[in-house]
């Protein structure tokens, strides 16, 4: 048995089919419960007030009134936060102010009564003292010197001094000379990028039930991508032991980053501790657009250098990317990720976290690299543009492999970025013709991946079937691949096992369902735990043989003497040795826990195909393809899910979402109608390629394909729309008006 | 205020409830029916994760008021499948993987089968058109096309 996690080449039998999901059934008959689905007797129902205004102090909320109202079980504030949290968490000041409203949508109050409508009558009676202040939502706005101040003291000793103060962050990636390297160039190329805000956009808003005893221990259910990062938060928010605070993921819909964090459950624990009663708490969708976490707002400018023959001298990018009210917009991973594609003797990228009147944002898929992407991936197609040049040929020209020293500065292990451009550049979609108004462009996206904290626990149950337990929130068919991995090590067949989703205080901490590290981290803890158990049942075995542990060995499922002084005995199956477990030692387990390294990073090339409608400036996408490295790709269905979804999020940010602000500093479209996410009828099929270049940090080669997907598809679209209509693009989306304005100007 | 007695019949079976003036058809099922099989996404008609049919129309049960099913036959996700048989497109939804996180599943499915109740010819472009009511957000919705199609190719016997 290989005891090392790097990989090993070998003949699969489950890992690789296309296997029915074991939730499947639960999600297609509307059994299946989500954060919104679950009732407990005596349950209260909880509303929020929010904040009306951008930015304001709050001199003083009067709740008389609404906690006078018959019905109205318990309202809280700040205050009752006051006595537990550690100073200065902007998690819990995101989601309950606390001396200033600093977003249209800020959580100011909450009431818990006995039905939706009085508690809706409750929040018209509680009387907040708002002093308005001036207030800015625009990043480059909020970089001035005489921007309004959102925070006196969250600029950090990274920002220069004398710098405004709602610039918190500054970072620096790369290496090399660029100027010497512009200077290499026979065409340098430099261009300023917008991309606006786009939410998450899940179907299920957030959602939670909370339960708080009179023993001071609580139970709470949630729609979350992580139960354990739930669990720490709301227990350091409410001063609680993480052990008395029992936290149970429910089915998730959707979350894509934006269900990495708190916004409601530690409001839900408070009402429930005050009112003594279960209260449900389940945001409105205009909610979760004004107060849940959308991606950052960014302002680009990139540079780059190229000779007539194609090959990139130097390449350099400044990035402000304004986060909302609190420090922490992704701007770090697009400094680290924009050039990540390329091997460059000369780079260098600058970022700038800043602050402004907008909600906090949370994780977005890849977060940040898609905007850095946008800038990079158009200056490169600009230059080949200018030079005439083929830019799939450019991007295998300079594209990173196996050694390449990335601009943040690791040494890339094996890659797949050259084979995913190859698919691109042999499949149909590149050579067909276009027509008038049709553009085609091409685009590199690459993601870090990541592995992180994970415990994952396997039971041999009595007649031969395994119970899997991971605490990892299953988002898009999860434990389908977990049980596939765990059968494959296991050598039994898929259906004879069952994977389910622990809650706390079942297993230790794992961290939350992002970085595309389930498939990976979980998967190869799951592997290991295998392991371990399979070591287990040869020991059982040597035992009923009576031959020593290191003389049984494990093949297709069965314990088998081998060795020269191995004896002769039939093999035992796993059912066989459970079968008879109570007789050599009691119930048999695997168990495994790890902060998991070598993720792999994961690249992909995308192609698209558009038509513009010259008159509306209406952007019809003709065709799409995704070429991706999945390293080995478990249950290939649903890698090509993944990139089909985040492709098709990347053409809505590309194309029509955004963030729409008013000078009243109020969002104008929190709604579905107004911020309007592709449906089936604005797209064609999404072609996919899956490239299989092993991750040596894996033993089955496993990489994550989750995130990557959205990274390449802005400046793709925006690559084919300039090509189309002969103009260069530079702000995202490129809805109708826009690309009338071009066309125009 | 005063509840308003409903009789109508869900998924086949006669019920009858008690709601609000105010309660659409969606908190009635929800809230009061425990038939929490069908979604509230967005509250106001733009998602349609609440599809339900009403006397075989297509209907965003947050649309409706609970009152206005006097009468009238209504049908969710709970009464796609008949008892352990699914319905040919929950299986063809399966098969094509054509769900991840599921959450807009039972509203699809609802829709889908108001489609194929309809035709069993439909063109990838009708089945776009059709859906495009349904918002996914994690599919991209290729599966979900070829799902349908997929359905309505077996349910004509091509």
């Amino acid at each position: 048995m290989a005891l090392d996690d790097r990989f090993h080449n070998r003949d699969f039998k489950v890992v690789g089919n296309r296997v029915t999901r074991p939730d499947g059934i639960d999600k297609v008959t509307g059994r299946a419960r989500f954060g919104a689905d679950m009732t407990a007797p005596g349950m209260l129902i909880a509303k929020v007030l929010r904040s009306p205004h951008a930015h304001a102090r709050i001199n003083g909320i009067d709740t008389s009134k609404a906690e006078a109202l018959p019905g109205v079980k318990a309202v809280v504030t700040y205050a009752d936060f006051a006595s537990a949290h550690a100073p200065d968490d902007d998690n819990l000041v995101n989601c309950m102010a606390k001396d200033k409203a600093l977003y249209d949508g800020h959580a100011v109050a909450a009431v818990a009564a006995i039905s939706t409508a009085v508690a809706r009558k409750a929040l018209k009676l509680i009387e907040v003292d708002y002093e308005v202040l001036p207030h800015v939502t625009d990043v480059d706005e909020a970089m001035k010197p005489d921007a309004p101040v959102l925070h006196e003291d969250a600029q950090d000793e990274s920002v220069p001094a004398g710098t405004p103060k709602n610039v918190v962050r500054r970072y620096e990636f790369g290496h090399g000379d660029v100027d010497a390297g512009f200077a290499q160039a026979d065409k340098v190329i430099e261009r300023s990028f917008r991309t606006e805000a786009a939410h998450q956009g899940y179907i299920e808003p957030h959602a939670c039930l909370a339960s708080y005893g009179s023993d001071g221990r609580a139970d709470l259910w949630c729609c979350t991508q992580g139960q354990y990062a739930v669990r720490a938060m709301c227990a350091g928010m409410l001063g609680m032991q993480a052990s008395d605070l029992r936290v149970t993921a429910s089915e998730i819909g959707g979350g894509f980053g934006g269900k990495t964090t708190v916004f409601i459950e530690p409001v839900a624990l408070a009402l429930s501790r005050k009112a003594g009663k279960p209260v449900k708490l389940v945001m409105e969708r205009s909610e979760v657009f004004r107060a849940s976490g959308p991606t950052a707002s960014t302002s680009i400018d990139c540079k780059i250098g190229m000779t007539k023959d194609g090959r990139i001298t130097a390449g350099r990018a400044e990035l402000r990317y304004q986060g909302g009210a609190f420090p922490g917009s992704p701007v770090e991973f697009g400094a680290m990720s924009g050039f990540a594609p390329y091997d460059l003797e000369n780079v260098q990228a600058i970022g700038w976290d800043v602050v402004t009147n907008r909600p906090k944002q949370a994780a977005y898929r890849a977060p940040g690299a898609p905007m850095a992407a946008y800038a990079v991936e158009s200056v490169i197609d600009e230059l080949c543009q200018e030079l005439g040049l083929d830019p799939l040929e450019v991007r295998i020209r300079n594209c990173a492999h196996e050694g390449t020293l990335s601009p943040y500065g690791v040494t890339y292990p094996k890659i797949g970025l050259e084979e995913t451009l190859k698919a691109v550049q042999s499949h149909p979609n590149w050579t067909a013709p276009l027509g008038p108004n049709q553009g085609r462009g091409v685009a590199c996206g690459f993601w870090f991946n990541f592995g992180g904290n994970t415990c994952v626990s396997l039971n041999i149950d009595e007649d031969g079937t395994v119970s899997l337990s991971t605490g990892n929130p299953d988002i898009g068919g999860s434990r389908a691949s977990m049980s596939q991995m765990c059968a494959e090590e296991l050598g039994i067949p898929y259906d004879r096992v069952r994977c389910s989703i622990a809650d706390t205080s079942l297993l230790g901490y794992n961290d939350v369902t992002d970085g595309s590290r389930v498939t990976f981290a979980v998967g190869l803890a799951t592997i290991k735990a295998a392991q371990d158990a399979i070591k287990k049942m040869c020991g059982r075995a040597a035992a009923i043989w009576g031959i020593p542990e290191d003389a049984v060995e494990w093949e297709d499922g069965c314990a088998k003497p081998a060795g020269p002084n191995a004896g002769e005995h039939p093999p035992m199956s796993l059912a066989e040795i459970a079968a008879v477990s109570s007789q050599t030692g009691g119930p048999i387990a695997g168990h495994y826990e790890c902060n998991a390294d070598g993720a792999g990073v994961s690249f992909a090339t995308h192609l698209v195909d558009v038509e513009i409608d010259p008159e509306t400036g209406f952007t019809k996408v003709l065709r799409y393809l995704v070429a991706q490295d999945a390293g080995k790709a478990v249950n290939p269905d649903y890698v090509e899910g993944q990139f089909q979804g985040g492709a098709v999020q990347g053409i809505g940010w590309s194309l029509n979402e955004e963030y729409i602000y008013g000078e009243d500093g109020r969002l104008q479209n929190a709604g579905f109608l107004d911020y309007r996410i592709p449906v089936a009828s604005d797209l064609p099929m999404i072609d996919t390629v899956i490239v299989e270049v092993p991750n040596p940090g894996h033993p089955y080669g496993v990489r994550g394909v989750g995130e990557t997907s959205i990274v390449p598809p802005l400046a793709a679209i925006s690559n084919a729309v300039s090509h189309a209509i002969g103009k260069r693009m530079t702000q995202i989306p490129m809805s109708p008006p826009r690309i009338v304005e071009a066309l125009e100007g | 205020m005063s509840q308003i007695h409903v009789t109508t019949k869900i998924n086949g079976d006669e019920t009858e409830f008690l709601c609000g003036p105010e309660e659409t058809l969606l908190d009635v099922l929800r809230d009061h029916l425990g038939m929490t099989g069908t979604k509230e996404g967005c509250g106001t008609g733009d998602c349609g994760a609440c599809s339900v049919t009403v006397d075989g129309r297509l209907v965003c049960s947050c649309l409706m008021l609970g009152a206005e099913a006097e009468g009238h036959e209504i049908g969710t996700i709970e009464g796609v499948a008949k008892g352990d048989e699914l319905h040919p497109v929950q299986k063809k939804f399966l098969d094509h993987a054509a769900l991840q996180c599921g959450i807009c599943t039972p509203g699809f499915l609802v829709a889908a089968k108001a489609l194929l109740d309809r035709t069993l010819e439909p063109t990838e472009e009708e089945v776009r058109y059709w859906l495009a009511g349904n918002l996914c957000r994690c599919t991209g919705y290729d599966k979900i096309v070829r799902a349908v199609m997929d359905t309505a190719a077996e349910l004509r016997g091509a």
